[in-house]
């Protein structure tokens, strides 16, 4: 089957040019990083000298670059991380409700182990009041950690404010940029962040790796135990070729960025306007402005996520839901449920998250899919049915 | 989500979908907070089912398990119906995901709850012989977070 893929936010295909210089990697310079012999060497210098091409796209430095094996260890890492070697200056963290799970649930983990966490709330678009933020400061407070970015339904949070707030305060600002690296340029020096996560695979590199940016002089501790690697802050073999291919998704991802993103941003807004005129009784969730240029996040009243998927799976379509069918639990999700929707119009949400690959004739079979597939649920939907007989 | 190809073949084509008018019996249960509402309506002509519609709101096993009920008791008499069990659905769709078996429990409550509703109308029984024979107060907990907001 040929799949028409819009869920770019969940993971991107593997770029042509990033698997080419992994390759060599994989198959003849197998050699470990950590050795001494020359054949491990190789990889030594490719490692180190991406970790400098990784480093220089954020304006960090070489040795603030620690390879992990994606977001979510870089997100545990960063918080448990800092929490545990910052504990004797307080035990107060800061984050938000609408964080993915690896924030969400590790600050959970520390609340078990006495720490105290503020979860902010969220205006009806998603974003985070640095009002609130400067009121929930406390003098233990010793990390904020709010996302660059929201997975489902795309909304950028004030970063550059936030990383003000902290440096002002001496609070270490961490943020979990997985969504937003490759899309946006970002500079941690002038957005005051000490400590970022990124997940290669976001950006069409490969899957099971990923970095975390931690500014030096930061402490923090390490959660896996084990080899010296990364100065003893994250044991284990280095993945040589998934350092390398990262590397390479970076830089092509910043190169013609701007270009890129607007062909994206038309694509998206095409869907959107397209939607609207096509199809009644719909809401847009998340800023319209302050919003990743890939994501259209879009709920239809009376119907239910899953069923949507399925259908347009069925058209070869991949796309994503917030509802609770989708979300293996029996909840929607968090985060339409903080930016404050009912939970019958979070059931019907769905996700499309537009990517480099993407097309106009794309989009065009998907919402002449979505057209059919709505109104065909709908008209099997008891509460649409309610819904029109109210109506008349 | 591991659906059967049963489970796949009827939220793609479901069967039966639509109202009754004039029906002889209605049945809904679930809620929309839970993202599950199921709808059955039933014509009964001399204590036998001669035909039967659904609704739901929910996902693809909810789709499903209303789909394959509604040809289950299609035909059958009032009383045979009442013994569909949540377990023949789901044995009927080849299996349901673990996470999914409140859907078929649904399907069987929505019937019972329409069946109910057609001894009410009939008005032969007293409301305590028709939840006995209905099994009424079993139902309403398929959800787990259950408000009765319907």
């Amino acid at each position: 089957m040929n799949y028409i893929y819009f869920d770019n936010a969940a993971t991107t295909k593997l770029d042509d040019k990033v698997l080419e210089e992994m390759l060599p990697y994989l198959k003849e310079n197998y050699g470990n990083a950590s050795a001494i012999y020359k054949l491990g060497k190789a990889s030594h210098i490719k490692v180190e000298e991406a970790r400098e091409r990784i480093a220089n796209i954020f304006n960090a430095k070489k040795d603030e670059i620690y390879f992990t094996a994606g977001a979510s260890e870089s997100d545990n890492l960063a918080i448990k991380g800092i929490a545990y070697a910052n504990k004797s200056k307080g035990k107060h963290i800061i984050t938000s409700k609408i964080e993915h799970p690896a924030v969400l649930e590790t600050c959970k983990e520390l609340e078990k182990e006495g720490y105290e966490v503020t979860y902010l709330n969220v205006d009806s678009n998603g974003l985070v009041s640095t009002d609130e933020l400067k009121k929930e400061i406390r003098e233990d407070t010793i990390l904020i950690t709010i996302m660059y970015a929201n997975n489902e339904i795309g909304t950028i949070e004030p970063i550059k404010e936030i990383g003000a707030i902290a440096k002002e305060n001496n609070i270490i600002f961490h943020t979990d940029a997985t969504q937003a690296v490759g899309t946006i340029k970002i500079d941690v020096e002038d957005l005051n962040i000490d400590s970022m996560s990124l997940s290669a695979h976001k950006f069409y590199g490969p899957k099971g790796i990923g970095a975390l940016y931690m500014r030096k002089g930061v402490r923090f501790n390490p959660i896996i135990n084990g080899g010296h690697q990364e100065k003893g802050k994250r044991a284990g073999t280095l993945n040589t070729p998934g350092i390398i291919g990262m590397a390479k998704a970076l830089e092509l991802s910043y190169e013609d960025l701007e270009e890129k993103n607007k062909k994206i941003k038309e694509l998206r807004d095409y869907y959107f306007e397209k939607v609207k005129e096509k199809i009644p009784y719909i809401k847009i969730n998340g800023d319209l402005e302050k919003r990743l240029v890939g994501n259209a996040n879009i709920s239809f009243r009376f119907i239910e996520g899953e069923g949507l998927l399925l259908n347009l799976d069925n058209k070869g379509i991949c796309a994503s839901s917030g509802s609770a069918c989708t979300s293996g639990s029996l909840d929607p999700s968090h985060v339409l449920l903080a930016i404050g929707l009912p939970h019958e119009i979070a059931h019907g949400s769905l996700r499309i998250s537009i990517g480099k690959y993407n097309t106009k004739e794309e989009v065009d079979y998907l919402i002449e899919n979505l057209v059919e597939i709505v109104e065909r649920l709908r008209n099997m939907s008891p509460l649409y049915e309610d819904f029109i007989k109210e109506e008349k | 989500m591991d659906y059967s190809d049963k489970v796949i073949d009827h939220y793609t084509n479901p069967r039966n979908v639509g109202e009754i008018e004039n029906a002889s019996g209605i049945g809904t249960v679930g809620n929309p907070v839970c993202g599950d509402i199921m709808k059955i309506y039933l014509k009964i002509e001399n204590g036998v089912i001669t035909d039967v519609k659904f609704k739901t709101f929910g996902c693809g096993a909810a789709i499903a398990s209303s789909s394959i009920s509604t040809e289950l008791i299609k035909g059958q008499t009032v009383e045979k119906a009442l013994e569909l069990k949540n377990g023949d659905v789901v044995e009927q769709l080849d299996g349901l995901p673990p996470v999914k078996m409140h859907c078929s429990l649904l399907a069987e409550q929505a019937i019972h709850e329409a069946i109910a509703d057609y001894y009410r109308k009939e008005g032969k029984l007293t409301e305590e012989e028709i939840i006995e024979k209905c099994k009424l107060k079993n139902n309403h907990n398929a959800c787990p977070h259950q408000i009765d907001s319907l």
